[in-house]
């Protein structure tokens, strides 16, 4: 794209669509910044799980199989800051009516859900050799296969409104679904604590780990690298949305100079 | 300007109304959403002879035992309150120890023993290298905390 097309898109689409004057702001931040979380991310993922995998001690009871928690961790915080993200997008389209924040809140939908797949898959793997099972309907496992199912329920709106009145802005319906969804991330959290459940106790509370130091420092490596590659991913969705609606709106204006 | 404000008025008041219906729907399920009953809650009425439940609790030190036929063992649940025995035949998962947690599917026989059809493991929230952990073993989990 020549340097003058954003700005002259910008200048064009106020007057019809006034959602494009701020994602060119947002694009000069997000292009260069796109590389470095993926950069970062990936090398602190990589560092983490070799430490996870080779230089850190088994667990004393579960030995080898305690591993998992390097990939299993990350997975349920993304799959569930995903949904608190997606939230808080519904909560600004409701109220401010950014037009980044549709943007944002479907760009986050589709890793959201894998990353909770990826936790529910990694916890049944770890399940079967700890616990004896590879799936219980204890509380903490249904409420996150809920959110499995909620993310899937905002993808399918979402897709099914796009179909109809083109991508972007976020339809009132879809980000009260958005908010109303929160309601499960404390469930979630919670769960172990109010319910009694097969699955063990937070580890990691505010008054510190359970954890012991030993295992516990890879385990920060992934979190933070998952974190930026889930946040790099955001922005090439973000990116990738935009660009189709620009595309989108230039064919409506081609098709109008025609007919 | 004013629109904008009584829009976040109004979802401000929809999320303290969300979260106040979460709140009260997850604190109604605060016992139907339990995945497993406590020995204490056990011998507090909550189970029904011959009925299909599930009991949780910490196998007490000392207390599995291989009965005769050799496939069938008898231990002790306890949740620090109170004790109840279990039996159970067939295989138990590589985690099931004394001194640790368990889950048990079964039902209330007549002479007050729970037996169990199918024996889960319950691993706590603690991770520690096998150096510490082989310390207490066996004893006292009152164990090293890090």
């Amino acid at each position: 794209m020549q340097s003058t097309g954003p700005a002259r898109v910008a200048v064009l689409d106020r007057k019809s669509m006034h959602a494009y004057a701020n994602p060119t702001r947002f694009l000069a931040i997000a292009r260069p910044l796109t590389p470095w979380l993926t950069g970062l991310g990936l090398l602190l993922i990589l560092i983490g799980c070799v430490a996870g995998l080779t230089m850190v001690p088994g667990d004393y009871k579960q030995g080898e199989t305690a591993r998992i928690l390097y990939v299993h961790v990350p997975a349920a915080w993304l799959g569930m800051g995903g949904w608190t993200s997606l939230a808080i997008a519904g909560l600004v389209q409701l109220v401010w009516r950014h037009p980044l924040s549709g943007i944002a809140a479907r760009a986050v939908a589709v890793p959201g859900m894998m990353f909770t797949a990826l936790c529910l898959i990694t916890g049944s793997i770890w399940g079967k050799p700890t616990w004896g099972t590879w799936w219980e309907w204890d509380g903490r496992m249904t409420s996150m296969l809920v959110l499995l199912f909620l993310y899937a329920g905002f993808i399918a709106l979402t897709a099914g409104e796009d179909a109809q009145r083109g991508g972007g802005s976020l339809s009132r319906g879809a980000a009260i679904y958005a908010v109303v969804g929160a309601v499960n991330i404390p469930i979630i959290n919670r769960s172990v604590v109010w319910w009694n459940s097969l699955h063990q106790g937070p580890s990691i509370t505010l008054g510190g780990s359970s954890i012991d130091g030993a295992l516990l420092w890879p385990l920060g490596l992934t979190l933070l690298g998952f974190s930026l590659l889930f946040g790099a991913i955001v922005l090439m969705r973000m990116r990738a949305i935009i660009a189709e609606n620009r595309v989108a709106a230039r064919m409506r204006r081609l098709a109008d100079e025609e007919g | 300007m004013k629109a904008k404000h009584q829009r976040l008025i109004l979802a401000a008041l929809a999320v303290v109304g969300v979260a106040g219906a979460g709140v009260l729907g997850a604190s109604a399920l605060r016992d139907e959403a339990a995945y497993f009953r406590t020995p204490a809650e056990v011998k507090g009425g909550a189970a029904v002879t011959g009925e299909a439940m599930r009991l949780g609790g910490m196998v007490q030190a000392g207390s599995i035992k291989r009965l005769p036929d050799g496939v069938t063992i008898r231990f002790v649940a306890t949740d620090g309150k109170a004790d109840l025995p279990v039996e159970f035949t067939g295989i138990v998962p590589d985690l099931f120890a004394e001194e640790s947690g368990m889950v048990a599917d079964g039902r209330m026989r007549a002479d007050g023993v729970f037996v169990a059809d199918r024996i889960l493991a319950k691993h706590d929230e603690r991770y520690m290298p096998p150096q510490m952990g082989d310390m207490p073993e066996g004893a006292g989990k009152a164990a090293p905390k890090a």
